[in-house]
């Protein structure tokens, strides 16, 4: 039964987008070009030099779309949390609670911005461009690896959303903090982890897993050695952190909303 | 505000490693940026964010849409001014809490690049003040957009989206291909950030650069001040 509404919802959603063409389109060029930004940053970048922490240009583009990708996959169905702030201090939220729904998959699902497709597409684009140029000894374990790194990044980067935004609870204009991951966790996966500061690489990298979503698939794909010295194996564990951040995103938001109180009326 | 600060150095942090590790790939140079310098350009550049806001609300489009904006065309004051001495009073405070945080945090935690003589630093705040003035028209017109678009929406989007990379916030102006460059000079888009960046670093000539912003500041206005004269002949005041 939840399934269905949810099914409609969405289907809701996405007809009410496609009803004006024109508005779309633009906005779903201009998402292509959002997603483009940051790889003329890294053209540019390579105009003046061969390498950037040991990585040729194709290998940082890998990097950059496969961050891309799942950035995109994950702002499709997670940005929406960025509205939490307008639920909470409004207090719609109550109107969540009420519903015989999880509060988490309603705003999920209620608002999905079907432009956002555009990201995923530029990514997708620069992605067959890095991979067709890069060299992979491809295995059918490897193709493997290529088509589920996008997905688990998308989990993971969904995980980093619903526990930064779950801030906002106790700080309700916490938006920004939480923008300091979501948004700075694509930066921060675009780019070779081992250019960062330590302190920075344990945050980003670590603690909110991001060294999961496009540097360790990308070097074992590549069959490249860890500068910092982790197993090769480290970029099949992906899926393993994903589902772990999952876990960890669905239980921090339940407590979340147990201290939530409604403004009132 | 204190997480408006927090997203801006974690910004910092991240272009900071990725500009370094480029530098490092380049022997320590890439055109006239060594490390202090490219510390520098990255902690004013995410200061002057804030205080030029290059991101601004859409407020005005907003009015346009629902109508409000009526209210604002009949009052006894030149538009366009009144909101830029609003705009002027934001930034006065935004100098404090936007501007001075990272560029404190740059000199106390990086090699930074002081400017070489005294008369740069007053040079530097009019740079500033003049790259508020161009950011401001520049929000204006997108504005006023909404006068014949109705939904901006999607102009104010593009802007968000490509005024980052083009006026020097992500990466410096003079590290683009020559042509690139040359080209981006001859458009308004540095004088919102690379300008005040390079009076900073004494990078070009400041005299030459302040003219350069002087000229887009009075070139922008003066074209919002036009659009927005055009604009109000289109508006229909609906009911009474």
């Amino acid at each position: 039964m939840a399934d269905l509404v949810y099914a409609r919802l969405v289907g809701a959603r996405l007809r009410s987008q496609l009803v004006y063409r024109a508005s779309f389109t633009i906005d779903f060029l201009t998402q292509i070009i959002a997603q483009c930004t940051e790889l003329v940053v890294i053209l540019v970048l390579f105009d003046r030099i061969d390498a950037l922490g040991g990585f040729t240009r194709d290998e940082v583009v890998l990097m950059y779309a496969f961050a891309g990708a799942a950035f995109g996959v994950a702002d499709l169905f997670a940005g929406q949390l960025d509205n939490l702030p307008t639920y909470i201090r409004t207090g719609s939220f109550d109107v969540l609670l009420m519903r015989p729904l999880g509060t988490l998959p309603q705003i999920m699902c209620t608002d999905i911005r079907l432009r956002r497709i555009g990201r995923i597409a530029g990514a997708l684009g620069a992605m067959g461009y890095a991979l067709a140029h890069v060299t992979v000894e491809w295995t059918p374990a490897k193709v493997v690896l290529a088509v589920l790194t996008p997905v688990a990044g998308a989990v993971i980067f969904s995980a980093v959303w619903v526990v930064a935004c779950s801030v906002c609870f106790w700080i309700v204009e916490g938006r920004e903090f939480a923008n300091a991951v979501t948004y700075g966790g694509n930066s921060f996966t675009s780019y070779p982890i081992n250019v960062y500061s330590r302190p920075l690489r344990w945050l980003m990298a670590f603690v909110v897993p991001g060294a999961f979503v496009a540097y360790y698939p990308s070097l074992t794909l590549l069959g490249k050695q860890d500068p910092l010295g982790f197993p090769g194996w480290t970029g099949w564990t992906s899926p393993l952190v994903a589902v772990l951040a999952a876990g960890v995103a669905g239980l921090v938001w339940r407590f979340a909303v147990r201290h939530y109180r409604g403004t009132g009326s | 505000m204190l997480a408006g600060m927090t997203t801006n150095v974690v910004f910092g942090l991240l272009r900071v490693a990725v500009l370094a590790a480029a530098l490092r790939a380049a022997n320590g140079e890439i055109a006239d940026y060594d490390i202090a310098a490219t510390n520098t350009f990255v902690w004013i550049g995410q200061g002057l964010l804030g205080f030029v806001l290059l991101w601004g609300t859409n407020e005005l489009a907003e009015r346009v849409r629902s109508g409000d904006v009526v209210v604002d065309l009949y009052r006894p004051w030149h538009l366009q001014s009144a909101l830029l001495a609003q705009d002027a009073g934001r930034a006065g405070f935004a100098f404090l809490t936007r501007l001075a945080p990272p560029m404190v945090f740059g000199m106390a935690l990086f090699p930074f690049q002081f400017p070489a003589t005294a008369l740069q630093w007053p040079l530097f705040l009019l740079s500033a003040v003049l790259a508020l003035v161009v950011s401001f028209a520049f929000r204006f017109l997108i504005d006023v957009s909404a006068f014949w678009l109705l939904d901006n929406r999607g102009l104010y989007g593009f802007w968000n989206i490509t005024s980052g990379v083009l006026c020097g916030l992500t990466v410096p102006v003079a590290f683009f291909p020559d042509w690139a460059r040359d080209v981006l000079w001859l458009t308004p888009f540095p004088a919102l950030l690379q300008a005040p960046i390079d009076v900073f670093l004494g990078h070009g000539s400041a005299p030459g650069i302040l003219l350069y912003q002087v000229f887009w500041a009075a070139a922008m206005l003066g074209l919002g001040h036009l659009a927005l004269q055009r604009a109000v002949r289109r508006v229909v005041v609906q009911g009474g």
